[in-house]
């Protein structure tokens, strides 16, 4: 019997080894250890043996019965594996192959400076208002303490509708009427399409602007440099070199202008800046206390400050666009850029 | 304005490359040290840099230097120069090296003159510079030994373009050429060798000699600052910034003098306009050419030379900042001036021979008949100087400069003179301008000054002092200058001033600073002196601002973020358009989109109303884009109409959304089939946009009236009653005038009315806690029925527990009968407090299909 035993075991690995698929192994399985099994059978007939005989039989037709056991449970899972593992290489795919994408459009990039621009302003606490693009002069000259016949009027070649309404040629009429509806403190930005009779490379008779105005108690020239300095930083990164420079508008004195440090020379001159190593990107100033007396605000009680800064400007120094003309004919491999 | 470096310096120090003037306490080294060295710039927040020494800065290099070094240093220099000058608010735009090419061309000595052997016209000149001696061949007869001339050295290239090699003329060897003015570049003179001082210093090159090695500033001047349009006024400020004395012209002429009283007479009939009139008499002129010096000063500032009295007037304008006109006094008629106002379309013919019509309002110089100048803006063709004058009355005036600005922008045209008159020019300096043009003409012209002024002033002005607070300046600026600092930098300035107390000054302004009237201008100069870059960073204290956007810029936002992730790409075109943009779109004669706000001066006829609608600048848009071939296209402008308003002064402007898509749905690709864009893509997106403003209720009705879009296939979009908007195929009409192939769709959305629909609030639906049960249906009804009469027919049954109807196919042809469509629904029921049985569901369904048998005839399909 105990030959048999041996021989059942030896039987039963040979035929795993060869099996190759889950069946042939539940084959094996039945015909060892099913009920009708061989070694099932054998087990069956332990009872016929003597004592001494039956304990060793016995313990041992145990182990090799686990032992069996034990490796077709292996052979299954091998078996599985491999199956799984190759039906997977059938599913194999070309992942080189171009991706399904969403195509989705693009903002003008007027409007994503645009949108840059009020998302820093408004954590600087500015509100954003708007204004109309057909102005009275009132709005435009008068009230911003340039009345006609002033040469500051010439610096600014106007569209007239009539003698007394006009194209803004900037958006700090909206100072005016922020400040009429308003009492101080005041804090806004005002974007919007401005107007000139200019047209070349640089110049577009439309373009965009956006106006500041920040009045309130005690309000000085540093709180100007303050918040445009985080302005410029923020725009352009906190590494910017930038300078104030005494200029002129009639509605702010003293008055300055901001330039950066040319980003595509490092300061060094090159065509961009005209070899001046730096670039006019905002005019600003302290309103001048001529505006307040049109809005009957007082000066002796209140001070602020005004800033002004063309959005095409600063979209053509950021992405490095030439001509000016091209945000408005919108060809689509220009718009897509961006 | 266009300033000569080297005329700059006649009157002020400008030794560069030296250290700053002042130190960051204020402290004031002794005066006369040169330029301030500008950081220029503002570092972070919280470190305002200080005016501290530039590394590299060195003292004035001795003249032993070789000459090309001392060019490098110089441009160092001029940058320092251009620095001080912007970060002073003088802004330098360009500077531009001028005399480039003379550094061959040297003074030489001419030693000895012989006669050529082989050619009679030419002789053999011996020549010396500094240490070296060359032959030359030459063939001009001017030249004497003994005199300094122009040498031009073998590899010279002359501004003609000849090139100085050795060579052999007619067997005599010559190492260089002399040279004419001609040759050289600097005047009409062909007649011989250029003749120097007898001082010019030997070997050195002709253009340092002359002057024409300089550097020429092009100064950007703002409105403000009249008293710089000229080399006094800008070397005023380069002298107020480094803290020097300036050093103006001496003036050795006498004012007293009765003599020219008995000649002539100054009669201001409109003091008004002409507070102030000042003339001399030259006697004995003789009018010929301007020597080299005053030329070359001159076309540097880009000013044509004429005469010497002429040239002398404009030398004298660009100097003092004062224009003056010179008088041929003998063709005055009786000897006399006169100013008044000219008569009502009086005609009168300037120096260029233009014939002007003149109005009421403006100022005129006559004789006692005629007038002979539009004052202030152009002398006139009966008066002006000519090669046989003798006798010259010079006009030195002050002219009111509103006045003078509206003459010449009514006659249409500016001068040097009215440019300046027209912004204000010094009152004060009117006498001593016409003194220094009366002794240079004496001096270049020959002749003589008549003894005596004629200074016509009746109401001498007089600056008003201001009182400047040392407390506000600080106060405004955010700085803590002392008040000895800043009486420093106003007397550096030529300001008068005097101390009220120890926080207080009172202030008088020169006649030259007309800009200053008021505390904030005198707090702008001390801001300017002291330097911005040292004015500290804050942020102001104060609170923000308690609203962020309007609620329409939010909504703009919101809207352009939809648009883009269905595809649509923003554009922006002008506002401006042509009055015949509408033309394609066949609106009725009744349309108020007809009705335009036209410019009155346009720039060209194209751009000459203001838009109404948004439509003709996208078609525009697209017909531009295919032919590029940009073919797909969706496109969107979300930007303002401008509509004329009744009684209104201004327009309404009112903000349209409008949009066009055509071409293919998308790219080719290997994976997917793309197919055409079609009526229900502009849909949805719609849908989605007011989805996702919130704007509800909104149903689209098929509109057969819209004349631009196809009458089959166009649908107004509406909230109760008022119309949002439309959207549909554009009409093949309007695509043809645009020359548009293909088929176009369009939505235009009227976004300020939308607006007012979109609400802000959202609130949170409990979701259910039982699972829906879904049934599908599919009817066949009538061809022509709208869709959504069956869905709200769904949707009317009193039935609780529909929760949701999607319509997910439409079907015609075979089985379907002809004239029929099928239809087929996905209806979600859902209860909120159970699960719905299988049994209930299939009651609802049952009635749902009787209730569409009912009301449309329909047949279930099978």
């Amino acid at each position: 019997m105990k030959e048999e035993l041996e021989k059942i075991r030896e039987e039963c690995q040979a035929a795993l080894s060869l099996a190759k698929t889950e069946p042939e192994i539940s084959e094996i399985r039945i015909r060892i250890l099913g009920r009708k099994g061989s070694l099932t059978q054998l087990l069956k007939r332990l009872g016929t043996l003597p004592e001494a005989e039956r304990r060793e039989i016995g313990r041992r037709a145990n182990e090799i019965k686990e032992d069996l056991e034990a490796r077709i449970e292996e052979g299954l899972l091998h078996i599985q594996e491999h199956e799984r593992r190759e039906s997977l290489e059938k599913e194999r795919i070309d992942v080189t192959l171009p991706g399904r994408r969403m195509v989705s459009g693009r903002k003008h990039p007027l409007t994503q400076i645009l949108d840059e621009i009020i998302h820093i302003f408004s954590r600087l606490g500015f509100e954003v208002v708007e204004g109309p693009e057909v102005e009275l002069d009132y709005y435009n000259f008068e009230a911003l303490n340039i009345p006609k016949g002033h040469p500051a009027r010439e610096m600014q070649a106007t569209f007239f509708i009539s003698e007394d309404v006009v194209l803004r040629t900037h958006t700090s009429p909206v100072q005016v009427r922020t400040m009429e509806k308003k009492r101080p403190p005041v804090r806004m930005i005002c974007p919007g399409a401005v107007y000139r009779c200019d047209s070349d490379p640089t110049h577009s008779p439309m373009f965009h602007q956006v106006e500041g105005l920040l009045v309130d108690r005690g309000i000085t020239f540093s709180d100007l440099k303050g918040v445009l300095t985080v302005f410029v930083h923020q725009m352009f990164g906190r590494e910017t070199r930038l300078r104030f420079r005494p200029s002129f508008f009639p509605f702010t004195e003293p008055s300055a202008e901001i330039d950066i440090e040319c980003f595509i020379c490092g300061g060094k001159g090159c065509g961009v800046c005209s070899n001046t190593g730096w670039l006019e990107i905002l005019g600003s100033g302290m309103v001048d206390p001529a505006v307040y007396r049109f809005v009957d605000y007082d000066p002796e009680e209140v001070t602020g400050f005004a800033f002004g800064m063309g959005i095409e400007r600063i979209a053509m120094l950021k992405y490095g666009i030439n001509d000016i003309r091209l945000f408005f004919t919108n060809d689509l491999r220009f718009l897509r850029q961006f | 304005m266009k300033v000569s470096l080297n005329w700059l310096r006649d009157y002020v120090d400008i030794r560069m490359g030296v250290h700053p003037v002042r130190n960051s306490n204020g402290a004031l080294p002794p005066p006369g040290i040169i330029l301030k060295s500008n950081p220029a710039t503002a570092a972070g927040p919280g470190s305002a840099p200080e005016g501290g020494p530039p590394s590299g800065a060195e003292a004035l290099p001795g003249r032993s230097l070789a000459r090309r070094e001392q060019r490098d240093i110089i441009s160092n220099g001029v940058k320092e120069l251009i620095n001080l000058l912007t970060m002073g608010g003088l802004e330098v735009e360009a500077a531009t090296p001028t005399g480039q090419g003379f550094e061959k061309i040297v003074v030489a000595e001419i030693e000895s003159i012989r006669r050529h052997p082989s050619a009679d016209r030419l002789s053999l000149v011996e020549a010396k510079t500094s240490g070296e001696k060359f032959s030359i061949v030459c063939g001009a007869t001017n030249i004497r030994e003994g005199q300094r001339v122009p040498l031009a050295l073998v590899g010279t290239k002359l501004p003609g373009g000849l090139e100085i090699k050795r060579s052999k003329i007619r067997g005599e060897v010559s190492e260089g050429m002399l040279c004419s003015e001609i040759e050289l570049g600097l005047g009409q003179d062909a007649t011989g060798i250029m003749i120097l001082d007898r001082d010019a210093p030997l070997g050195v090159s002709v253009g340092e000699t002359l002057g024409l090695t300089d550097t020429i500033l092009d100064i950007s001047i703002t409105p403000n600052r009249p008293d710089c349009l000229c080399v006094i006024g800008v070397a005023r400020e380069i002298a107020a910034l480094t803290h020097q004395k300036m050093k103006y012209p001496g003036l050795s002429l006498s004012d007293t003098g009765k003599e020219i009283h008995q000649k002539t007479s100054v009669t201001l009939l409109d003091p008004d306009l002409c507070p102030r009139y000042v003339a001399r008499m030259i006697e004995g002129v003789k009018i010929g050419p301007s020597p080299h010096w005053i030329r070359n000063r001159l076309e540097k500032a880009g000013i044509r030379s004429i005469n010497q009295v002429v040239d002398v007037t404009n030398y004298v304008m660009m100097e003092y900042g004062q224009p003056l006109h010179a008088f041929d006094f003998e063709l005055l008629e009786e000897g006399r001036i006169e100013v008044r106002r000219a008569r009502k379309d009086e005609g009168f013919t300037t120096l260029d021979g233009v014939k002007r019509v003149l109005d009421e309002e403006m100022l005129m110089i006559c004789d006692g008949v005629k007038p002979v100048a539009i004052a202030g803006v152009m002398g006139g063709l009966n008066s002006e100087i000519r090669a046989e004058t003798r006798t010259v009355l010079l006009e030195s005036a002050y002219f009111h400069p509103m006045n003078n600005r509206r003459t010449s922008k009514r006659l249409g045209f500016e001068t040097e003179a009215s440019y300046r008159f027209g912004r204000g020019i010094d009152y004060g300096g009117c006498l001593n301008a016409a003194n220094r043009a009366a002794s240079l003409i004496a001096e270049l012209a020959g002749g003589k000054v008549v003894e005596g002024v004629v200074d016509a002033y009746p109401n001498p002005i007089r600056p008003n002092p201001i009182r400047l607070s040392i407390l506000n300046a600080n106060r405004i600026l955010g700085t803590e200058i002392p008040a000895q600092q800043v009486r420093v930098y106003l007397e550096d300035l030529e300001l008068d001033v005097r101390v009220e107390d120890e926080a207080t000054l009172s202030v008088t302004p020169p006649s030259f600073r007309g800009d200053i009237e008021r505390e904030i201008d005198l707090i702008e100069e001390v801001a300017r002196m002291d330097g911005y870059e040292k004015i500290p960073l804050t942020l102001p204290k104060g609170p923000p601002s308690p609203e962020e956007m309007s609620r329409e810029l939010i909504l703009e936002q919101k809207a352009k973020d939809h648009l883009i992730q269905h595809g649509y790409n923003e554009v922006i075109t002008y506002s401006f358009t042509a009055p015949r943009s509408l033309n394609g779109l066949g609106l009725s004669p009744d349309d108020p989109r007809g009705k335009f706000l036209p410019i009155l001066n346009p720039l060209t006829e194209d751009s000459s109303v203001m838009r109404t609608s948004l439509i003709p600048g996208l078609m525009e848009t697209v017909r531009y884009n295919i032919s590029y071939k940009n073919v797909n296209l969706r496109i969107f402008e979300l930007k303002r109409v401008y509509l004329t308003a009744e009684g209104e002064r201004l327009p309404r402007e009112v903000k349209y959304l409008t949009g066009l898509a055509m071409g293919m749905e998308g790219d080719p690709h290997w994976a997917s089939l793309t197919r055409p864009v079609d009526f229900y893509d502009v849909k949805g997106c719609i849908e989605d946009l007011f989805e996702g403003l919130q704007v509800k209720g909104v149903k689209f009705d098929r509109a057969e009236d819209v004349p631009y879009l196809h009458p089959g296939k166009a649908s107004k979009v509406l909230l109760g009653k008022e119309v949002l908007g439309v959207l549909g195929e554009v009409h093949p009409h309007v695509l043809a005038h645009h020359e548009i192939h293909g088929k176009v769709y369009l939505f235009e959305i009227d976004f300020g009315r939308m607006v007012n629909y979109a609400v802000e609030e959202r609130r949170f639906r409990p979701l259910p806690k039982f699972p829906a049960v879904h049934r599908d249906l599919s009817i066949v009804v009538e061809d022509h029925l709208e869709a959504e009469k069956v869905e709200e027919a769904i949707r009317m049954l009193p039935q609780p527990f529909i929760d949701e109807v999607n319509l997910f196919d439409v079907y015609q042809g075979a089985p379907v009968p002809q004239g029929k469509k099928s239809l087929s629904y996905r209806i979600r029921y859902q209860a909120n407090d159970r699960t719905l049985t299988d049994d209930e569901v299939n009651q609802y369904h049952e009635k749902v299909i009787s209730r569409l048998r009912e009301i449309f005839k329909a047949e279930l399909r099978g």
